[in-house]
């Protein structure tokens, strides 16, 4: 087990190396860095300085390793156009997106699996049906357009929810909540319903699949030939084996919410690090962009160990692969 | 009136178009301390009244009418409450062990949850009771493997653990659905032995439904035999199956191949369909016959194939498996060769590599004259055509997505491209009629056929290339025995025909004792003992071949 660990860990860092070389080629090879950085009328001379005190005539692999030892220490260098270090902004965006994040993944989650059962035990229902007709609205309406409809009927309509923004924020530290404040959990609720819809809808039609799929096996009807009552045999026997292919999803759906919550913050105008991206991308802001993408491939890359972890809470077949069997 | 009574017992699956009777007017009795074995081929519904004893018929079964009384409880009446009867004074245990314990609970958990759904006792109690129950079903050191996920024991273990959970509730009556099916001999002698003591132990009455007439005639008090959901015949087994008063028992009996004495073809009653030995088998004008000589056709010197897990990142050594060690043998011209032993044995890995699908670790092959692990280009297609494999599962061995003449036809033209179409529509009928199928059959596609006929669609299909040498692997353990009958019929019209030479895989002794002139007994990869089939069975010089035929259960009607 241990050298499982290890030999994940191994690879998360090859990973992590890989993403590393692409967003630093983007630094480098996307337009004169230097170009980027000072205005029309420096001279030929002053550039020339500029580039060896920046070490841009440095080998590649050296500038490269540079570029590691930086980005280690979430050094990414100054934002073009803000002025500001890169590591500072996206500190000061990060819990915003978090936020939106947990919120969304937990309603998706929750939602997902719970709806998910109900449907796959009831399934000739009509609430049953119900849920996977707007399920299937959820899956294939895209999110600007929920985001927008949601507005629409909330904010527009009913007037009961903010649009934009984060609404009153606390500072703790360098983290700002807006989980504290009636305003801020308020302007939370439409994004995070937005954002969460995609990945529920797909969690309830995943979960329902397993379910039914589980109710079918030998070891569930040697369960009701037990006498086993239904509560356990749903809640207890069928859920836990359809949480395998469950857990998998979710992770990498996690990271995708991080990576995609770029057009809800659009929509909802939410100061978070999509949001500072897609400004970024408007203004070639190479240094954001490049921190950003080795942010992205982190969190991917973090999600992605955590579910392996998981895995081998979840399934006591993994546990055991490398002990002795007598099977 | 006897413990447990089945009078006029009726169900039926609605479908969208026609409603099927699964069981018709069925009525039997149980007593406590009784085996009554349920006895009949796929589709005979017995495994249907096991289910509808526990009220757990599949989605849309249905009792139509009749009445399944225990004692003072009409279990057919859906008034009845099921947390009277499930698993608290009925137990059932099912076919197979590896899928019917959920792998993410432990066995203990599994067992409290149990024991605490039906017994008013505290955990402690119930802890005691488990490690109790486990222990009285065989279990060793039962406390530590109180705590073991089921992928941890072996199959026989499992199918013990599976027992000690239906009889968590001590019941009265245990439903035993094929329950050794799944298992090896060794290990259903253990298992039918402990179902035995349990029966004599706790004076249970055991409904044991099964396919295996054997298992039937060994173990049974008394036996109903059941056909398309009727009862044929009931009584005694000595007496139903020894000298059956009904044709389909005459049949079905006369189909089990006998482990005592070698017979020429299976006595098929009913056949209706002339069997290729009558006709002319057309297949044989293209047929380049030799005369078979008796030479060694396939030499196997020390062979050897061991797995082990070869990823690029593996950062712990893992021992390799030696799934064949140091295996010697040679098959003759013309003879069935039999290679014979429980799971695990490296049977199928032997021919894997002697077909040449997978590379072995060491040691020689050779077929005719060439050393098979140096041939490449034409001379290892040439090798191909001459060897060819049927395979054991009819389901997922023909591509389900091609018509019949398709598949038949597609190792024709792989070998001989020249052949122009007609030609070949004509060999693909010719084929179709060697093994006894319709030249209807050709436009159809593979689920339209039964088990036993897609087993001779693939026997066509390795025909095609006019083989030397078939490899049947388990050809016929996945088919009823009937059917299993019929196959094994026509193996050997076509060996006789067409001098073909048969490597026999199995692990069902009676059936390769039918089969085989010359048996190799493998375990764990090694070869026990190499013997004509006769001295084989009847004077075993190894310890483990005696141990083998010891568990095989002895059909004597």
């Amino acid at each position: 087990m241990f050298s499982y660990f290890l030999k994940r860990i191994v690879q998360s860092v090859g990973v992590m190396l890989c993403v590393a070389l692409l967003s630093f080629s983007l630094f480098n090879f996307v337009g004169d860095p230097i170009n980027n950085m000072v205005g029309e009328e420096t001279s030929t001379e002053e550039r020339a300085e500029l580039r060896k005190t920046l070490g841009l005539n440095d080998p590649i692999h050296i500038q490269f390793g540079r570029f590691v030892a930086n980005a280690v220490q979430f050094n990414f260098g100054k934002s073009y156009q803000l002025r500001r270090p890169v590591s500072e902004l996206i500190a000061e965006r990060m819990p915003a997106t978090l936020e939106l994040v947990i919120a969304s993944s937990i309603l998706a989650l929750g939602f997902g699996v719970f709806l998910g059962v109900y449907t796959g035990i009831n399934r000739t229902g009509i609430l049953s049906n119900f849920i996977l007709f707007v399920s299937l609205a959820g899956v294939s309406l895209p999110t600007f357009v929920i985001g927008i409809l949601l507005i629409y009927i909330f904010a527009v309509i009913l007037g009961i929810l903010p649009s934009f923004g984060r609404g009153e924020v606390v500072q703790i530290g360098f983290w700002s909540t807006g989980l504290l404040t009636a305003s801020g959990l308020k302007a939370l609720i439409l994004p995070s319903l937005t954002l969460s819809l995609f990945q529920m809808t797909y969690i309830i039609r995943l979960v329902r699949a397993e379910i039914v799929e589980i109710l079918q096996t030998d070891y569930i009807k040697f369960a009701r030939a037990r006498g086993i009552s239904n509560h356990s045999v749903y809640f207890g026997h069928a859920l836990r084996n359809s949480l395998i292919p469950v857990v998998t999803i979710a992770g990498i759906n996690i990271g995708t919410l991080v990576a995609f919550s770029i057009i809800t913050e659009t929509v909802f105008q939410w100061p978070g690090m999509g949001f500072l991206f897609i400004q970024a991308v408007k203004f070639v802001d190479i240094p954001i962009m490049s921190a950003y993408l080795v942010f992205i491939a982190l969190v991917f890359v973090a999600i992605n160990f955590i579910v392996d972890i998981l895995y081998f809470l979840i399934d006591p077949r993994l546990r055991t692969k490398n002990e002795n069997q007598d099977g | 009136m006897d413990f447990l009574e089945i009078t006029n017992l009726n169900i039926s699956y609605p479908t969208r178009r026609l409603l099927v009777a699964a069981v018709q007017d069925v009525s039997f009795s149980v007593k406590k301390g009784e085996i009554l074995g349920l006895v009949g081929e796929s589709g005979s519904g017995k495994s249907t009244i096991g289910r509808a004893i526990l009220g757990l018929l599949d989605e849309p079964g249905k009792i139509e009418g009749g009445s399944i009384q225990l004692e003072n409880l009409n279990l057919a009446d859906p008034a009845t409450e099921v947390s009277a009867f499930r698993g608290k004074r009925i137990g059932l245990i099912f076919q197979d062990p590896q899928t019917s314990l959920n792998p993410v609970m432990t066995v203990g958990e599994q067992l409290l949850e149990t024991i605490q759904t039906h017994l008013q006792i505290d955990t402690g109690d119930a802890r005691k009771r488990a490690i109790e129950l486990l222990d009285d079903v065989g279990i060793i050191d039962a406390k530590t493997r109180f705590d073991d996920y089921p992928h941890q024991f072996s199959g026989g273990m499992r199918q013990r653990v599976v027992i000690a959970l239906a009889l968590c509730a001590d019941p009265d009556i245990l439903i035993a659905d094929e329950p050794t099916t799944a298992l090896d001999v060794s290990i259903q002698s253990q298992i039918l032995a402990l179902l035995q003591r349990l029966r004599a132990d706790r004076n249970l009455a055991v409904i044991l439904i099964t396919h295996d007439m054997a298992v039937i005639s060994e173990i049974a008090d008394r036996v109903v035999v059941l056909k398309d959901g009727r009862v044929v015949e009931m009584g005694s087994p000595a007496a139903v199956l020894g000298n059956p008063s009904q044709t389909y028992t005459k049949r079905l009996v006369s189909s089990v191949p006998p482990t005592d004495r070698r017979i020429d073809r299976f006595p098929i009653m009913n056949s209706d369909q002339g069997s290729a030995t009558d006709q002319n088998l057309k297949i044989l004008n293209r047929w380049q016959l030799q005369e078979n000589t008796g030479a060694s056709l396939v030499r196997v010197k020390s062979l050897s194939k061991s797995f082990s897990d070869e990823s690029l990142m593996r950062i712990t050594a893992k021992e390799p498996v030696h799934a064949v060690r140091d295996v010697s043998f040679e098959i003759r011209e013309g003879e069935s060769f039999g290679l014979v032993g429980e799971s695990g044995s490296g049977k199928s890995t032997i021919a894997k590599m002697i077909v040449k699908l997978i590379e072995p670790t060491s040691g020689l092959i050779f077929f005719e004259q060439d050393d098979i692990t140096t041939l490449e280009g034409p001379a290892l297609l040439a090798f191909r055509r001459k060897i060819q494999m049927v395979f054991q599962d009819p389901y997922s061995s023909l591509n389900g997505r091609m018509k019949i003449k398709n598949i038949i036809a597609e190792p024709i033209l792989h070998h001989n491209s020249q052949l122009g179409q007609m030609d070949i529509d004509h060999y693909v009928d010719d084929l179709l009629a060697a093994v006894d199928l319709a030249a209807s059959s050709r436009d159809r596609y593979p689920h339209e056929f039964s088990g036993g006929q897609r087993q001779r669609i693939s026997i066509a299909r390795a025909l095609a290339t006019q083989p030397k040498l078939l490899v049947c692997d388990e050809p016929t353990s996945a088919l009823d025995v009937s059917i299993q009958a019929q196959i094994l019929n026509l193996l050997k019209d076509l060996q006789e025909k067409l001098g073909l030479t048969i490597l026999f895989i199995s692990h069902d002794l009676p059936v390769v004792r039918q089969m085989c002139d010359r048996i190799a007994v493998l375990r764990d990869g090694a070869v026990c003992e190499i013997a004509n089939a006769e001295r084989l069975f009847d004077a075993p010089t190894h310890n483990y071949s005696r141990h083998l035929l010891n568990s095989m259960p002895k059909f004597q009607p």
